[in-house]
């Protein structure tokens, strides 16, 4: 079964397990992180897991969206709340972590049904600026609740846990995420999702239930980012709904799009890179100064999207890349046999879209279109 | 009875500003097919340089550069960051107009920092009309708008210029065959939204004379909606748009039990409407050719 | 008496006020290859879109061996055993060759695997996966395509895009192939290939094909039956030969 191990797919597992496993030894055998350190780990866990699950939906289904944010407020609301309730009945222990993740996550998959059915109908713009109003639809309904169910404007207050612990299960998290998402796109399922991306007409003449794959991806992606949020619930001891405005789901776009869209390896080291110089910069640049940073990120955002796709660039794209920089690095001769068939292209995704020509090709259910009269068997 | 009217009143001017911004959207939609996330910071932009340029205390001159200013910053753009990247995937150009738009909104936030400035640039007062209480700010918007709005029907009804935007619009390919320089009318589409996107700066101000480095965020995205309800590429479409969701938030406002959830109330509405008419009111449908 | 494959039954479409195709009604038989051919515009590709879901006929129906097909969507069409390729080759061009032939084999009943499986990477993930492969080079081995399995499908040469999206099409394990336009843009050679590939496909596979061409020497070399159609109307059908010195074809392909 496994007659070559690929070590270049287990790879991250392999950095983030032991890496994991040597700080967790440390702190269990009473040594003592930095609480800074601490918090940092905790935060580039989420990142991680809010960049690899959002790298599925826009590098591999190849659709934009803008609601990663108001998954993961879905995700840290019901998930904290959980957490509140439990802690009277199972105490602050692993078992009450446990379940909040799970009810979090739970939520956000269903959130993810709930507007992926009709919003995966839209392509492209149109379907990004739907993501978009749900994260602020969300934001805005939390924002209103009562003090009493989710706190309101004053936001909802999590049981505290140790955080001697806590960034372990986080990254245990990573894990488990980094194992669904990488499982799922290396199967015929990922190669069937892969394939809508590339060509969707095809696709569906192919026999692939389209409407499904988009649907589960969506729905995947939305749960990590649930569960992403729970996380963030217990690392801040409280969950502000207007955290999760529209800007964030911009920051963990800028991960996926800055690590190379359809590559999750890419997605963790952007995550990782950018949670580190986040805070970094943070005790760096104080009062005004602090949007010096996102002043950076817009345009390392710009350079890096202009670079990779201006067609007058191409030739020059071809001549010098990473790619061929690394190969001479390492020394190997170009094989063009070995080329990596997953990676998305820029220039395919998504299919293009004409002014107007917003639906995909007939996604109605046949039930649905019965009723609008024009068929119906027999 | 007054309260109908005066909310009315405030609905229509503030759908006249959503309408002037959603025209913005609409124009550079239908001709750069691209969205340009970046359209609302421009009205930010604008709000800034009347508060410069109020410092020497004559609104005419800080609106005319307020005008001048924005068309320049457009213009700009869509030359550095958008034309690179005509005929590269739509995503690579919505990401890179996401990246415009934070660029905008973090170097205004450096020049000006992150308290709000205030800044008067007429002094309105309040009339009576028909018993109730109307902001002449309100009608002077209104007014303004329609006056834009026949100016800019005209313009693209009855010039050569204009007559080239819909040549381009309705296809690229031909309308370059045809002699149309499609890059000069590109240019002249973000050359005009920015200026209307200018106006739309000074109308916030007049509504409530402060601004930030947000100010544009989500007055834009709420446009877009705006424009996207009346069939994004339509010019009629966006005007008609605004006005609805410019009626629909004032309305909200008055109403105390949902006056929180405007913004849900709005969103909500994009989505329905997306999803029941995804071409919107006036917009056409195309298929694609298999 | 062999047995009818596809049957369709006063088949039409209107889009608003064009009748783009009307009262076609076309027989085709096991093993048959069938064209259909008629001037540009006729309707033809518009047939092919009805019989493949894409488009929900406004009149009329078809059978495809007995069971009516009507108002499936596309990929339940596929799995009842209709295939097709495009006029303008639509590949999945960012994936290896074998990829896309696997994306073909995606739905066959015997490489079925859920997502629960492949999650947690139970035993049969694996087989299927090894199983998959090991088909997909099989059909890529017919089509001479082999030994390019692990380039971009986007990198291969227009030709043999051709016979990688028939080989794709053949992947789902139709009952009927329809091929649009499949010797478009190709040189001399490359079409008489093509004649040998689809009557070896017919012969070995046990396949139905229906297509649209072109090139009469083609369909005269090639096609046991064709339907010739003009303005979404049928104007001749029957056995080549006869069907193509029709004078009414005659007028409408020379123009009169």
């Amino acid at each position: 079964m496994f007659k070559k191990f690929k070590i270049n797919h287990y790879i991250n597992y392999i950095i983030i397990g032991i890496m994991t496993a040597v700080l967790a030894a440390i702190t269990l055998t009473g040594g003592r992180l930095d609480s800074s350190f601490i918090y940092m780990l905790e935060k580039m866990a989420i990142s991680i897991i809010l960049a690899v699950s959002l790298s599925l939906v826009v590098g591999f289904l190849g659709e934009l969206s803008l609601g990663h944010a108001g998954f993961m407020c879905v995700g840290a609301y019901l998930g904290g709340k959980t957490a509140c309730l439990l802690e009277p009945l199972l105490g602050n222990g692993i078992l009450t972590f446990i379940i909040s993740i799970l009810v979090g996550a739970a939520v956000a998959a269903v959130c993810g049904i709930i507007i992926g059915i009709p919003a995966l109908r839209l392509r492209g713009d149109y379907l990004a600026i739907v993501t978009l109003a749900f994260g602020e639809i969300v934001k805005s309904l939390f924002q209103n609740t009562s003090e009493e169910s989710f706190g309101g404007t004053l936001g909802l207050d999590t049981p505290r846990y140790d955080k001697k612990y806590l960034f372990i299960f986080a990254f245990i998290l990573v894990l488990v995420t980094l194992a669904v998402v990488q499982n799922f796109i290396r199967s015929k399922h990922g190669r069937a999702v892969t394939a809508i991306r590339d060509n969707e007409i095809a696709a569906r003449a192919t026999g692939i239930n389209v409407t499904k794959y988009k649907l589960l991806t969506f729905t995947l992606s939305a749960t990590f980012a649930g569960v992403a949020g729970v996380l963030y619930s217990f690392s801040n001891y409280t969950v502000q709904s207007l955290t999760f405005g529209y800007n964030y789901s911009i920051d963990i776009l800028v991960m996926v799009v800055l690590g190379g869209m359809g590559s999750i390896n890419g997605s963790i080291i952007a995550a990782t890179l950018i949670t580190f110089l986040d805070i970094k910069l943070a005790t760096v640049l104080t009062g005004d100064l602090a949007v010096l940073q996102n002043l950076i990120y817009a345009l390392i955002l710009i350079i890096i999207v202009v670079y990779n796709n201006a067609p007058a660039l191409k030739g020059f794209r071809e001549k010098y890349n990473l790619n061929i920089f690394m190969r001479k690095l390492l020394r190997h001769k170009h094989d063009p046999s070995k080329i990596k068939d997953d990676a998305a292209k820029w220039d395919v995704v998504p299919t293009k879209i004409e002014m107007n020509e917003v639906l995909s090709i007939d996604l109605t259910p046949p039930e649905a279109r019965d009723l609008t009269g024009k068929g119906g068997k027999k | 009875m007054e309260l109908i009217l005066s909310t009315l009143i405030n609905g229509l001017s503030l759908g006249g500003i959503y309408a002037m911004i959603a025209l913005g959207y609409t124009m550079v939609y239908g001709i750069a097919k691209m969205l340009n996330f970046a359209h609302g910071d421009i009205i930010m932009v604008g709000g800034y340089v009347i508060y410069v340029f109020m410092a020497t205390q004559n609104p005419l001159l800080a609106i005319l550069m307020a005008v001048v200013f924005c068309v320049i910053l457009g213009i700009v753009i869509e030359k550095v960051a958008y034309k690179p990247l005509r005929g590269a995937s739509p995503l690579a150009v919505l990401i890179t107009a996401i990246g415009v738009s934070y660029l905008l909104q973090s170097l205004a936030q450096i020049i000006f920092g992150s308290a709000s400035k205030m800044v008067t640039v007429f002094e309105f007062g309040s009339v009576k009309f028909l018993g109730a209480n109307v902001q002449i700010s309100s009608l002077v918007t209104l007014a303004v708008t329609i006056v834009v709005m026949i100016c800019l029907t005209l313009f693209v009804k009855c010039t050569r210029v204009g007559r080239a935007m819909i040549a381009v619009s309705e296809d690229k390919g031909a309308a370059q065959l045809m002699g149309i320089n499609v890059n000069r009318i590109i240019t002249i589409t973000f050359a005009i939204g920015s200026s209307l996107a200018a106006l739309a700066g000074l109308f916030y101000l007049l509504k409530a004379p402060t601004i930030t480095n947000t100010l544009g965020a989500m007055p834009g995205i709420k446009a877009f909606t705006a424009a996207v309800i009346g069939g994004i590429g339509s010019i009629p479409g966006a005007m008609l748009g605004g006005i609805l969701l410019g009626i629909v938030e004032a309305i909200s406002y008055k109403i105390t039990a949902i006056a929180p959830y405007t913004d849900a109330i709005e969103f909500s509405i994009l989505i329905i409407i997306l999803l029941v008419r995804p071409t919107g009111f006036l917009g056409k449908k195309r298929r694609e050719k298999v | 008496m062999s047995e009818i494959i596809l049957e369709t039954k006063d088949l039409g479409i209107t889009f608003g006020g064009l009748k783009a195709a009307q009262n076609v009604n076309i027989k085709i038989k096991k093993n048959q290859i069938y064209g259909l051919i008629g001037p540009n515009g006729a309707g033809k590709t518009t047939i092919f879109n009805l019989l493949t879901g894409v488009y929900k006929p406004t009149a009329g129906t078809f059978y495809l061996c007995g069971e009516e097909l009507k108002g499936l969507p596309q990929d339940k069409i596929n799995h009842k055993g209709i295939a097709r390729t495009f006029q303008n080759i639509r590949l999945f061009n960012n994936m290896s060759v074998v990829r896309n032939v696997m994306v073909g084999l995606h739905d066959r009943p015997e490489y079925k695997c859920t997502v629960f499986e492949t999650l947690f990477r139970l035993p049969r993930h694996f087989k299927v996966e090894k199983e998959m492969r090991a088909k997909a080079k099989e059909l890529l081995k017919i089509f001479d395509l082999e030994d390019e399995r692990n380039n971009l499908a986007c990198n291969l040469p227009y030709g043999k895009q051709r016979k990688l999206e028939i080989a794709r099409a053949l992947a789902t394990n139709p009952k009927l192939l329809l091929l649009d336009e499949p010797a478009a843009g190709m040189n001399p050679n490359e079409t008489e290939d093509l004649v040998k590939t689809i009557q070896f496909i017919r012969d070995n596979f046990d396949m139905t094909i229906l297509l649209i061409e072109h090139d009469m020497k083609f369909v005269q070399g090639l096609c046991d039956e064709i339907t010739v159609l003009n303005f979404g109307t049928v104007l001749a059908e029957g056995d080549t030969k006869t069907a193509l010195s029709d004078p009414e074809v005659i007028k409408a392909y020379i123009g009169g």
